[in-house]
């Protein structure tokens, strides 16, 4: 294997872990926040039971979210230092502000909220949290942006061998920022939502049968379903919402990587790219011009037209108004024009197969567009069941199928997430800045392969552990069920804290 | 030899680019002012804790609201240095891979274990994660250590690479195993031994009752350890790595640095001998303080590598790593808005928690795990 594929894989499996937390993070901190604000407001102790359960749920989710972002940060230097050091001028900025007005509000606030229920008045405290769910929401939107630059590079010129700022208010009006943030926020709350509405399911379903009398439980649980159900739901149908704008942007901005996603590699004599049909799975093809409607495009490009435009003129986007190939933005357009041969001569440098492969790979594009698409609906489908089965004051009995459907439900929207990550980043291959850096000449040049197989190893090792550990107390908790300890007070000197490690 | 040779040779830096080398000096003094305490506490807990689950819960909760907001100034240390000067990123996190692994993983492991220590009853679990803890705190403050005494020696440094658009980028040219000679080693257990004592200064401040005595006498035999390991960096650093190029009142502040930081130790120490926990610690922070400030005079105009050995056109200083002046200027602005802001609530954060524990406040087990 190439040192790029080695480095790739690295950032696959550290990038695919990290952000099974990073969704619970964002909005299971807004959610307890919720229910700390309508305990606050209404003094129904229920409220305060969840918002303390469901609140040591979200902080063992935490800690392993900040972990594994740390590696996050260090590795681009570390694998991709030719990457850094050509984006540094944009893409650092955005990293340097997520750490200082994200990461400082975010840890600082929940560090007070974790320890100052007995230090703080209660509407100090209740800041504290939704101070600290701000901070990851700021976190998100700087990443996200960092990433949208790389899908679609403005605001940049190139300079001496590298790109430099030069509109930052155009980084924040990146048309693929402006759709792929609300995406993965919306997918932040599907995810939450469902593993709210799942673990208050499995407990209603067990407190009824164990101790049917603990009426208050039930009820408190009956709330947590049903908060985390309808956010499951409405943030579903905003998923689908913000993804349908996505796809129509990435027509325009990354022409390759939708063309792979709907498997227009090869097309049959009768093909009509006014009338694009839909291939559900390989071979069912359905609905000519589905594809049309969808991207919002008259015209729908197939890869061997892409590969031949490629060819002809290097790296074009695409205008679905005038349904017409137009030249990139700024970077995108100075490199194609000036340096595009220079990238693919053997003597200068080591990119030299590019010219042959300026296709994404077509399964896994095709493949994880679907399965983030079904698992996704999936997870609406189970947030309506549960609805249905507890509707008006109804508690299934205990029977595996509801077990089963517990368990399953809050890693279907993981799973989804993960495609989804999978396709936008293996997507845009072979680019690691589309149209204008390839991914191949980003790599660290110092860093031998021992060096990134042992730290990859290593890596997966203490993450798969890590792993272990975070389920196996997430099990715990949610057995222990609602805390009965629902006192919360300014205590004085000598007194016991309220929380400790 | 390459066609798009579009280097500049060395120039005098802008007024911005040596404001942000001072800024990411500040970002790495909170760094380790901060986090050089509790990562001493970290470290501590088995040792000023011993078989007492409950004196070692005082301990590592003298830390408890603060550790992960301390953590955030190396974040935002690289951050900083990825935005401001992308080339020193580039070369510097690329050239000291299995370091800054070591670093990470130390970190993971402390991160898990403060989390998760306390979330089982068993006393197994809680001192197996304990010595995790400790472990995670000890590998970044050693690396470090030996780090930054290699940056004040000067890594070397070759830019005979190109780039896939022709240009020549200065890379990392030293081995792994280079990095461990005698006086990096110093700079290594110097770390480990400052953090100690000011982590033990930290619990003597922030507790009271047996796990408060303890500190403060482990504090004077890891003071005089960290002294004496101080004295000698700073007169081996100053006489033997002057960097070519450093300008003269820069050797004088590093020189004036490296002293007032063994004074400022040496009066934390006697402090702390005469139960002025409060001064004690300042001592032992300014003593921190002080010596990040003389890395950094050492530190200009190279950023840590020696060009002197540089083979090559091009040379990793202040001015070719150093972002474009427009991103200077706005991540200047953003920097002079949240910088005070971030200030302020972290100090907030610290006066909400300003009392001292003892073993009374640590609740039981079953309030821990419920609640």
């Amino acid at each position: 294997m190439s040192p790029d594929t080695i480095a790739r894989w690295q950032f696959g499996i550290t990038t695919v872990y990290h952000f099974l937390f990073v969704p619970l993070t964002i909005a299971l901190s807004v959610l307890t926040a919720v229910l700390q604000t309508i305990w606050v407001r209404s003094g129904n102790d229920a409220y305060l039971r969840l918002t303390k359960f469901f609140g040591k749920l979200f902080l063992i989710n935490f800690a392993m979210g900040v972990v594994t972002g740390i590696v996050q940060e260090f590795q681009f230097g570390m694998n991709w230092s030719e990457y850094s050091r050509f984006v540094g001028d944009i893409f650092g900025a955005p990293l340097a502000l997520e750490a200082l007005i994200a990461f400082f509000l975010e840890s600082t606030f929940l560090g007070m909220w974790i320890f100052g229920w007995d230090r703080l008045s209660k509407g100090v405290h209740l800041l504290t949290i939704w101070l600290g769910a701000a901070g990851t929401f700021i976190s998100s939107i700087f990443i996200i942006a960092a990433n949208a630059w790389m899908q679609n590079p403005v605001g940049a010129v190139y300079n001496g061998g590298r790109a430099e700022l030069d509109n930052f208010v155009a980084l924040l009006t990146n048309p693929v920022f402006l759709t792929q943030w609300p995406h993965t926020i919306a997918a932040s709350f599907v995810t939450a939502g469902a593993f709210m509405a799942a673990i208050a399911f499995y407990r209603l379903i067990k407190t009824n049968k164990d101790n049917p009398e603990k009426t208050s439980d039930l009820d408190a649980y009956r709330k947590g379903l049903k908060l985390g159900a309808w956010v499951l739901i409405v943030a579903g149908l905003a998923v689908i919402v913000t993804g349908d704008f996505l796809g129509k942007t990435m027509v325009e901005t990354q022409p390759t990587k939708m063309a792979a996603a709907e498997g227009l590699d090869s097309v049959d004599d009768n093909w009509d790219a006014t009338k694009a049909p839909f291939t559900f799975l390989p071979g069912v093809e359905l609905f000519p011009g589905f594809l049309n409607w969808l991207y919002g495009t008259d015209y729908i490009q197939t890869i061997p037209e892409l590969e031949a435009q490629y060819a002809e003129s290097g790296f074009l986007q695409w205008d679905s108004n005038t349904s017409q190939a137009v030249p990139g933005n700024a970077l995108q357009l100075t490199v194609n024009q000036d340096y595009r041969d220079y990238q693919f001569d053997p003597d200068l440098t080591k990119v030299t197969d590019l010219k042959d492969e300026i296709i994404p790979s077509v399964p896994v594009s095709f493949w994880s567009f679907r399965l983030m698409i079904c698992i996704g609906c999936l997870a609406v489908l189970g947030g309506i069941l549960l609805l249905l089965v507890t509707a008006k004051g109804k508690i299934p009995a205990p029977k595996p199928i509801w077990t089963a459907i517990a368990v399953v439900l809050p890693f279907l929207p993981l799973l989804a997430n993960s495609f989804g990550w999978i396709f936008t980043e293996m997507g845009r291959q072979p680019w690691i800045v589309n149209g204008v850096l390839p991914t191949a000449a980003a790599v660290s040049p110092t860093v031998s392969t021992f060096s990134v197989i042992l730290s990859m190893v290593l890596y997966t090792a203490i993450y798969a552990a890590g792993a272990v550990v975070e389920v196996s107390l997430l099990l715990k908790y949610i057995k222990l069920g609602l805390p009965d300890d629902v006192n919360v007070s300014v205590k004085s000197e000598g007194e016991e804290l309220s929380f400790a490690y | 030899m390459t066609i798009f040779d579009l280097t500049v040779p060395a120039q005098s830096p802008s007024i911005l680019q040596v404001v942000w080398l001072i800024l990411v000096a500040v970002l790495w003094i909170g760094f380790f002012v901060l986090e050089g305490f509790d990562f001493g506490v970290s470290m501590l807990v088995p040792f000023l804790g011993g078989k007492s689950d409950q004196s070692r819960r005082v301990v590592l909760n003298t830390i408890g609201p603060h550790w992960d907001g301390n953590e955030v100034w190396l974040l935002t240390a690289g951050g900083a240095t990825f935005a401001a000067f992308s080339g020193w990123y580039a070369t510097l996190f690329s050239g000291l891979y299995l370091p800054l692994f070591l670093v990470l993983v130390g970190l993971i492991l402390r991160g898990v274990a403060m989390e998760y220590r306390s979330k089982n009853e068993s006393q197994k679990w809680r001192f197996t994660w304990d010595w995790l803890n400790a472990i995670g705190a000890f590998l970044p403050a050693l690396v470090f250590g030996v780090g930054f005494a290699n940056f004040l020696k000067g890594l070397p440094v070759n830019s005979e690479t190109t780039n896939t658009f022709g240009v020549n980028v200065p890379l990392y040219s030293g081995t792994f195993f280079g990095l461990f000679m005698p006086f990096c080693l110093i700079g290594g257990l110097l770390f480990v031994s400052l953090f100690l004592t000011h982590g033990a200064h930290f619990v003597s401040l922030k507790t009271s009752g047996e796990v408060h005595n303890r500190a403060g006498s482990l504090a004077v035999k890891l003071g005089i350890v960290a002294i004496v390991l101080l004295a000698v960096f700073v007169l081996w650093g100053n006489i033997a790595y002057s960097l070519p190029g450093q300008l003269g009142w820069l050797r004088i502040a590093a020189w004036a640095a490296g002293i007032l930081a063994i004074v400022a130790l040496g009066f934390g120490w006697f402090m702390n001998t005469k139960g002025h926990d409060g001064l004690a610690f300042i001592g032992s922070g300014a003593s921190i303080l002080l010596l990040l400030v003389m890395f950094f005079a050492h530190f200009y105009p190279g950023l840590g590598f020696n060009n002197a050995v540089n083979k090559g056109p091009v040379s990793l200083d202040i001015t070719t790593a150093a972002s474009s002046p427009l991103t200077l200027k706005l991540m200047t602005i953003f920097a002079a808005i949240m910088v005070p802001i971030v200030l302020a609530y972290v100090i907030w954060s610290y006066w909400v928690f300003k009392r001292r524990l003892n073993v009374t406040n640590i609740p039981s087990l079953e309030v821990t795990t419920a609640a």
